[in-house]
């Protein structure tokens, strides 16, 4: 088991109304699993995905990573937690213009404990050819894949995608999502994928459905399909 | 009102911090502007006003004693208006209580009259009574220095016999605003003084009665004032007269005219520098605000606005900041003007002063203010107007970066990511950066103008009288004398080295031009009063041939090898002519030297001197003074470094003030640039610097990639900074030389180091400021949203 989540809620103050995201969730995610969380906006999706990568503290309850109880670390250690052990890929992509698609890579492996090579990880996104361009000079499929080869190049334990295809069409959202599956399978990277995008559910592993700040239903999928097959 | 003016009052309230801060930079400049100009008008209204209603004459001469008979053919002149006749003497005073070397002007003045031309200003007590030879009035800052009130007394030697006097009144003078002994550099208000004594006893004392040694014009409109100085010239020959010379070349009126010069650039010189700032400020204020705005301005023109619309819309936001700014500063300048106007009435003794705002001024103020304030967003608010809709609609694509230059010589293996970061994002706003350096660059060089000053004055007074004129009192004669007075002097207890020298009034020519100073002549290989080149080795003094101060050469277009023309201006007053050999570096005063025997020579005279260098034991200096005094011959006594002591007390308060100052407004802006700079970048690059902690960067790490860029800039705008401070001051200096003082361009490593060191703190301090507001960057904000 990676995470064990026990009775978490999240309440935000906004303004003077409290916003009930999470209202006693109870996950546990295990190695090597695709998952996806699946649930309309306002589910409290982002927000739990939010607190596994260590962005976020829940307002009660706990989260286990392993041993660690991310509900109890400072921000020194979740800095150290997201840095070691996570890899995010934004629906935004959030890559620094600054650099080139190498080298946004490059500043993740920097930091990391034994990474791949930044080409590497570029090769597993089928990016080899584009890796001296800057951001402005790649379209947003290929923005995402370069997300995606960042994400991966530290060889993070966990993969927390949040709406990865969120911004691409449909053609384009099917080369990451192939991307993604690639690296869950031949790295065995544990892989959490927020999305409302009900399709994509049918690649994963397990399914889980929010609603309201709760788990509605957890859905182990026999039959996986490959991403090429999906449709939405 | 129309919903789009709506949205403007609500979001100049938004950022009324902002606006503020943007406004208060503008206050400043308008402020400063109106402070200095309209002070600036104010001396000058009050100095002609005060010059007119007090007649001051156009037209000055000495000269040995004249029958009062030539007055009426002084009159006769034509374009001569007034004429009054004065004795004027220069006598030794003694103030009790008060050891030091006193000396001053006694005048004439016309019995139950302030005078007739170059009237006094009653301050306080009465006039002169007719006839009475123990009563004088005395110039105001001289009672003050000595605290002498209208019936004290003090004591005077008037043609070698001690007299007692008693102060009936205090005294202003149009003739004496600026209260400096002759020979001397500086007002020294302790050591120094003008007093007046009724007429007919003075013209007693003197052997003047029916006669007069001074005489002041004035001139009617549009005449030559040249013609007649020369025809007064030659009127007075005969009696002794030593050159008349026009109202230009008055001491007082001279160094106060100096004074509003430099004035004058001042007041242009730092208005500029923060009008400068208010425009980059604004620039990255108005640029961000713009940017963040795209999707309301597509909004707008979506919905039919014009491009011209958006664009007034934008440029009215700037001209509301900038109103706000120009009102405040018209009325912090009117306050400071009158604050400034009055502390100058005190400084230069104006009577009265007349404030003055010139309508102009403050349009010339408004006007600069909104032309800079355009300048520095014309480019922001011409790329609002332009956008078109569309375009806006969409989030800004992600900025265009490039590689470097330095990584393009392939040097990108020696940069980590970060530092390429900070080198791409420094690249690719380049007129930002540039800007930016530029701010903290003028802010280092603000602050050097405050250590050039101390260091140049420390520099001036130390050539000038540690290596060139080192005596320690200067005797002066009545009369020329022989050489052989020198015994006397030499015999006194504790004086060390005595050295003669003999001065005369001369017009030096050469070519169409000429110039009024004094020809000295001096002992060769002497040890008191040396002569230094521009290395500031001392010069030999060649048998024949005179040396110039250089930049009196400068004035004549004249150097080594040409013959100048000398025309003395007393006894038979010679014309001759004599080769230059050579120039002598001064900081004071302009002079023309030979030997004194080549001197001696050219009079026709034998072995004369005009009075004497002593060098004096510290231990007898009183002593030596006291008996000087006592002797007859001895017209008076110069100490200058009591004065020079006394010039660096007063000078040590103001250079720390202003020294304070431009620190201050150094610091203020380095930190004002730093810090908006750093600001805006954190906020433009919120989401890079975000998206960077979610995947594992430390604040520090971060931190490095925005203060990285800061501590860059800043380490390139201090080389930059120190050379154009070194300009400023160069600037300043150029623009100080006159033939009074010329300031030495002398900038020590502790003027540099202590710029720097400002520039460095202040932004340290911005840094740790945007490291605090580094610990809120929102990570889940920024994953959600595209920019």
């Amino acid at each position: 088991m990676v995470f064990h989540v026990h009775g978490v809620t999240k309440i935000y103050q906004m303004g003077e109304v409290q916003v009930h995201a999470l209202r006693g969730v109870d996950l546990d995610l295990y190695e090597g699993d695709f998952t996806v969380l699946l649930g309309a906006s306002g589910s409290g999706k982002s927000t739990l995905l939010n607190i596994l990568g260590g962005l976020d503290t829940p307002t009660d309850g706990h989260v286990f990573y392993g041993d660690h109880d991310l509900t109890r670390a400072t921000e020194i250690e979740l800095t150290k937690y997201r840095r070691y052990h996570v890899g995010f890929v934004f629906q935004f992509y959030n890559l620094i213009p600054s650099l080139t698609a190498r080298e946004n890579v490059a500043i993740v492996t920097e930091i990391a404990r034994a990474p791949m090579q930044p080409d590497e990880a570029l090769q597993l996104v089928d990016l080899g050819h584009r890796m001296d361009h800057f951001p402005a000079q790649l379209s947003g499929g290929e923005q995402q894949r370069v997300a995606i080869a960042r994400a991966i190049a530290k060889k993070p334990d966990v993969l927390l995608c949040d709406e990865p295809t969120g911004a691409l069409d449909s053609k384009t959202g099917i080369v990451v999502l192939e991307a993604l599956q690639r690296v869950n399978q031949d790295l065995g990277t544990t892989t959490a994928v927020i999305t409302h995008n009900a399709g994509i559910a049918r690649m994963a592993d397990r399914t889980i459905h929010l609603a309201d700040g709760r788990i509605s239903e957890v859905y182990v999928n026999e039959t996986k399909l490959a991403p090429h097959e999906l449709s939405w | 009102m129309n919903a789009i003016d709506k949205k403007l009052w609500r979001e100049l309230w938004g950022m009324r911090m902002q606006a503020l801060a943007i406004a208060m930079v503008i206050v400043s400049g308008v402020g400063i502007f109106i402070m200095s100009l309209s002070t600036l008008d104010s001396l000058y209204e009050t100095r002609e006003n005060y010059y007119r209603n007090h007649h001051f004459a156009h037209v000055f001469a000495s000269l040995k004693r004249a029958p009062l008979s030539l007055v009426k053919r002084i009159e006769e002149i034509s374009g001569v208006d007034k004429v009054e006749t004065r004795v004027v003497a220069y006598v030794n005073i003694d103030v009790a209580g008060f050891s030091d070397p006193v000396s001053g002007h006694l005048i004439s003045l016309p019995d139950n009259s302030r005078g007739l031309l170059n009237q006094i200003y009653l301050r306080k007590g009465r006039l002169l009574k007719p006839g009475r030879d123990n009563e004088v009035m005395l110039s105001e800052e001289f009672a003050h220095a000595h605290r002498l009130q209208p019936g004290d007394k003090l004591r005077a030697t008037i043609n070698g016999r001690r007299k007692t006097l008693t102060i009936v009144g205090l005294a202003l003078s149009p003739e004496y605003i600026y209260q400096i002994a002759p020979g001397a550099m500086f007002p020294d208000y302790p050591r120094y003084g003008v007093l007046w004594m009724a007429r007919k006893p003075l013209a007693n004392a003197y052997d003047m009665d029916g006669a007069f040694n001074d005489v002041t014009l004035t001139l009617s409109k549009g005449t030559n004032e040249q013609d007649i100085i020369d025809r007064l010239d030659a009127m007075l020959k005969p009696y002794g007269g030593i050159g008349a010379y026009a109202r230009k070349d008055q001491l007082s009126n001279r160094f106060l005219s100096e004074e509003l010069k430099q004035q004058k650039t001042i007041a242009t010189v730092f208005p500029m520098i923060f009008f400068g700032v208010a425009a980059f400020l604004l620039n990255v204020v108005i640029s961000r605000l713009i940017s963040l705005e795209r999707e309301q301005i597509a909004g707008l023109k979506a919905f039919g606005y014009s491009n011209f619309a958006v664009g007034l819309h934008y440029a009215k936001l700037v001209l509301m900041i900038v109103a706000l700014g120009i009102i405040g500063g018209i009325i912090v300048g009117i306050f400071l003007g009158k604050g400034m106007s009055n502390i100058y009435m005190d400084f230069y003794s104006f009577p009265f002063m007349i404030y003055v705002l010139k309508p102009q001024v403050i349009v010339a103020a408004g006007l600069i203010s909104i032309l800079v304030a355009m300048l520095g967003t014309l480019y922001a608010v011409r790329s609002a107007a332009n956008l078109p809709p569309a375009q806006a609609m969409r989030p800004e694509p992600p900025s265009i970066y490039h590689a470097t230059i330095v990584e393009r010589l392939g040097l990108q293996g020696w940069f980590s990511q970060p530092t390429r970061m900070i080198l791409r994002h420094i690249e690719r706003r380049p007129l930002k950066s540039l800007l930016t350096t530029l701010g903290i660059a003028m802010a280092c060089g603000i602050m050097m103008i405050g250590g050039f000053q101390e260091g140049a004055i420390d520099h001036m007074v130390n050539v000038q009288y540690g290596m060139s004129q080192r005596e320690d009192l200067i005797a002066i004669y009545t009369e020329p004398s022989s050489t052989r007075s020198l015994y006397s002097l030499r015999s006194l207890q504790g004086v060390e080295h005595v050295e003669g020298f003999r001065s005369v009034p001369a017009r030096l020519r050469f070519k169409h031009r000429f110039y009024r100073t004094a020809m000295q002549g001096i002992k060769p290989k002497g040890s008191l009063m040396r002569l230094l080149d521009t290395e500031l080795n001392v010069i030999d003094l060649p048998q024949e041939g005179v040396v110039l101060t250089d930049y009196l050469a400068e004035l004549l277009h004249i150097g080594p090898g040409d013959m100048l023309t000398i025309e003395v201006l007393e006894g038979n007053r010679p014309t001759v002519h004599v080769p230059v050999v050579g120039t002598a570096k001064q900081y004071l005063g302009v002079n023309a030297y030979m030997q004194r025997t080549a001197l001696n020579r050219l009079l026709k005279e034998g072995n004369a001197i005009s009075g004497a260098f002593l060098a004096v034991d510290d231990r007898y200096q009183r002593e030596v003074y006291t008996e000087l005094k006592d002797m007859p011959r001895i017209a008076g006594v110069i100490e200058q470094k009591s004065a020079i002591q006394a010039f660096y007390d007063t000078l040590a308060e103001t250079v720390l003030f202003f020294t304070f100052i431009s620190t201050l407004l150094g610091a203020s802006i380095s930190f004002g640039v730093v810090y908006n700079s750093m600001r805006i970048a954190l906020s433009e690059r919120n989401r890079d610097l975000a998206s960077l902690r979610v995947l594992g960067f430390e604040r520090g790490e971060v931190a490095y990639i925005l203060l990285g860029e800061l501590a860059l800039l800043t380490v390139v705008a201090i080389p930059i900074g120190l050379l154009f401070g070194y300009g400023l001051c160069a600037y300043l200096a150029f623009q100080f030389d006159t033939d009074l003082y010329r300031i030495p361009l002398v900038l020590g490593m502790n003027v540099y180091a202590f710029a720097a060191m400002v520039v460095i703190v202040s932004a340290c301090v911005s840094g740790v400021l945007i490291w605090r507001n580094l610990a809120h960057l929102d990570m889940v904000a920024v994953l959600k949203t595209k920019e």
